[in-house]
């Protein structure tokens, strides 16, 4: 027994001296996923996506610039609290760039990224008005944000018979993600012309809709938008199925339209929208590269069927933006081992044009994210996609934000939240 | 041989009421004082990053500490059971936000003793029910305070200054020259000062349980119609009960949110952090200030020391980590209540008493 203790004592104290030896000639990637938890069916697939690409670039290549990429998870459940414990964590550590895949954790860490220098990239999802890159240095939306996402449904929606006289119903997940594009709605909904009407489905509720749905069969909006996540997407097209809602006339966002939030419902849920920035399927050499070099040989913890799923690809294409920014990180500073503040250049000096998408593999994916100092989210453009019982299917082509209508919008909010911070750092572009 | 009392001998009544009467308490506590004020921030935990240490160990635990002592103030002292900390904490963090942002230039610590204040004003209302019901009941009605006050975080747009993001967050703010909190805020400033607020109060909370007050709750907690027959009115009892729980739970909302967190929304405030904190004051002993320390302590670094631990040192994936930890605590709390259902407070008393006896045990 005494033995035993001291043996246990011991294997503690190896176990914590080799902690502290995480400085090795490699890149650190921290990305905050949700593998368990409600929102695990998502997150799973976005974290698979986005630490196979680097597993890929690791055996392909050997690394960006001969250095591997260490993509390590910090698990969080979706929870803002946690999340920012993982922040906590990797401080001192070099981090490149922080991946936090929930609105909720980037708001809480959006402030504390200046102070250590490591730059946040929320890929379509976080504060709208980190879009402002003079505002805020550290922050990065690409390819577009929630409020132009927003404004390009409306469009889709206003070529689809008109906006003028309509009634929007706007389902929503009751956090901060979901309550993100409501000032586009308020700012809009006068000028265009129709009238929004706000459901809100709070966390704990979100397997269960039916007072949700009970409230658009009465008030019979002509369109219901969806900013959804997790386990609260399936459960909405089910209601609307069962209450009859048209589902050609309920469009999701970019997180609310995924094989998994489909897939179990298959036909029933057939014509149901949804925007997207990526495309579906495993047509594209660079994912045939992470199937052949990391999915077959068994080195994730992906399956076979995952990839070329809607968010097995996305997780992927934020890891491609991620790759890039360290590689021209790289080149822009000379230095094989990049800093956070040096990926924070590459980030705004990132070029991934049809030429360079060819060029990783990745021709027709996706709208090119071309960066800048001043312009942090690129104003991507979007495109509707429906689900045809068994598949994804593209039936629009680029649809382009309403900048005139954003921008002004994103200025005002990036003005409001410096406003009460004292000692905020801001940048010039010139 | 290592505890005795043998030898000890008091001449006055005051040395006789002194908080801690033997002279290896005092040793002990003064050894455990610098050890928190001067080696952790000096050398921090050997094998742990600084900044871990700081971040995600020590200024947390010392957050929670305070919190169970509030909780164990109320359900271990004064018999009342409330599943409404999380909000009660949430109530510190955003009356301490409301006061911030209405008075910018106010000391940030008289914000968070304000928001206190606030907080034990509303835990008092919440407490009301308790003067006609107990037991199941009263966890009945201390749930729908955490319901409603969540949903008001939410609803009430006024309580986070109309902020898009529906969230609070705290700013730089400075005090003598130095920022103390906010995202400029050295970990180490905010650790003295979360510190020297957890001293303070628990030095406040041992000395008021030991007196009048602490006594009248315990008797409203044995019995409550004897101790009405013995002239304690459960009106004035129960009620400072609640304030007083609830100004300490207030003031360490305040302190997670301005002090650790930097950020929060209504998430942080819900009704599973209310059951962390009832775990926390259960496995540290009921009515013990010790208790609340140890508990606070084993709940909050074991699942965080795993999920480390496992991760850097084996290699193992975040997420299996994490469940791990999961089910970690939770055999662990099983144990210990099957072995010690008394807490961890218990079993260090039985170690004293050991100690005592060692090494004749008779």
């Amino acid at each position: 027994m005494k033995k035993l203790f001291i043996g246990a004592v011991m294997a503690l104290g190896t176990a914590f001296s080799s902690v502290s030896l995480s400085f090795a000639d490699e890149l650190l990637v921290p990305n905050m996923t949700y593998r368990v938890g409600p929102y695990a069916a998502n997150g799973t697939m976005m974290a698979n996506g986005f630490t196979d690409y680097f597993l890929m670039l690791n055996e392909r290549d050997g690394g960006i610039g001969g250095v591997k990429v260490k993509a390590e998870e910090c698990e969080t459940g979706y929870k803002a609290q946690v999340g920012v414990e993982c922040y906590e964590s990797y401080r001192g550590k070099n981090a490149l760039v922080h991946t936090p895949n929930s609105t909720g954790i980037t708001l809480q860490i959006l402030q504390k990224a200046p102070e250590d220098e490591v730059p946040i990239l929320t890929m379509g999802y976080g504060l709208s008005a980190a879009a402002k890159g003079e505002t805020f240095p550290w922050a990065f939306n690409y390819p577009t944000s929630y409020w132009s996402q927003m404004t390009s449904i409306l469009s889709y929606i206003e070529s689809q018979g008109g906006l003028k006289g309509k009634k929007i119903g706007f389902l929503y997940l009751d956090v901060g993600y979901g309550r993100e594009p409501i000032p586009v709605l308020e700012e809009l909904g006068p000028k265009m012309g129709f009238e929004t009407l706000y459901v809100p489905v709070a966390g704990k509720e979100m397997q269960n809709q039916s007072s949700h749905w009970l409230t658009i069969r009465k008030e019979k909006p002509d369109w219901v938008i969806m900013w959804g996540w997790g386990a609260m997407n399936p459960t909405a097209i089910k209601e609307a199925a069962k209450t009859r809602f048209p589902l050609d006339r309920f469009i999701g966002n970019w997180w609310s339209g995924a094989h998994v939030d489909t897939q179990a419902l298959g036909s029933k849920a057939k014509g149901y929208l949804a925007s997207s920035f990526t495309t579906t399927g495993t047509d594209f050499p660079a994912i045939q590269d992470m199937i052949k070099y990391v999915v077959k040989p068994g080195g994730s913890k992906t399956e076979m069927g995952m990839p070329g799923k809607v968010l097995y690809n996305r997780g992927m294409f934020n890891a491609v933006i991620i790759a890039e920014a360290i590689e021209v990180a790289q080149k822009m500073t000379g230095k094989k081992n990049v800093t956070g503040a040096d990926v924070r250049l590459g980030l705004e000096n990132i070029k991934l044009d049809e030429a360079r998408l060819k060029e990783l593999g990745l021709e027709g994916f996706t709208a090119p994210v071309i960066g800048s100092c001043a312009d942090h989210e690129n104003g991507g453009s979007i495109f509707v996609q429906q689900w045809d019982g068994s598949d994804w299917k593209r039936i629009t082509g680029l649809i382009p934000p309403m900048t005139d209508v954003v921008q002004p919008l994103l200025t005002a909010a990036a003005e409001k939240y410096v406003s009460d911070k004292s000692g905020w750092t801001t940048q010039k572009c010139n | 041989m290592f505890y005795r009392e043998t030898g000890q001998f008091k001449s006055k009544y005051k040395e006789e009421l002194a908080a801690f009467p033997l002279a290896e308490d005092k040793v002990g506590i003064a050894i455990l004082l610098v050890i928190a004020y001067v080696f952790i921030p000096l050398f921090g935990i050997p094998g742990l990053s600084f900044e871990f240490t700081m971040g995600a160990i020590m200024i947390p635990v010392f957050i929670f500490t305070i919190t169970t002592l509030g909780l164990n103030i109320l359900l271990g002292f004064a018999g009342q059971i409330s599943l409404g900390t999380g909000a009660f904490m949430g109530v510190g963090a955003y009356s301490c936000y409301k006061i911030m942002t209405i008075f910018p230039d106010l000391n940030i610590i008289i914000c968070v003793i304000l928001s206190g204040l606030v907080t034990a004003i509303v835990g008092m209302i919440f407490g009301l029910p308790s003067l006609k019901i107990k037991g199941f009941y009263l966890i009945v009605a201390t749930l729908a305070a955490q319901f409603f006050l969540e949903w008001a975080f939410i609803r009430v747009a006024w309580l986070y200054n109309y902020n898009d993001s529906g969230g609070i967050e705290g700013t730089n703010k400075e005090m003598f020259g130095l920022i103390v909190s906010g995202p400029q805020s050295d970990a180490l400033t905010r650790y003295f000062i979360v510190l020297t607020l957890l001293v303070l109060l628990t030095w406040l909370a041992s000395n008021v349980i030991r007196g009048r007050i602490g006594r009248s709750w315990m008797m409203i907690r044995d019995m409550d119609i004897a101790a009405e027959l013995i002239g304690v009115r459960p009106l004035t009892a129960k009620l400072s009960a609640f304030a007083f729980s609830s100004f300490y739970i207030g003031i360490s909302g305040a302190l997670m949110v301005f002090f650790w967190l930097g950020a929060a929304e209504v998430e942080s405030f819900d009704v599973n952090h209310s059951f962390t904190y009832l775990f926390m004051v259960i496995i540290g002993g009921l009515g013990s200030i010790t208790g609340s320390y140890m508990g606070a302590a084993l709940v909050w670094v074991i699942p965080v020391l795993i999920k480390e631990i496992g991760k850097t040192a084996f290699g193992f994936d975040a997420f299996v980590m994490e469940n791990f930890s999961i089910i970690f605590l939770g055999v662990a709390i099983v144990v210990i209540l099957i072995v010690e259902p008394h807490g961890l407070a218990r079993l260090w008393q039985i170690t004293k008493q050991k100690l005592r006896l060692w090494p004749f045990p008779y």
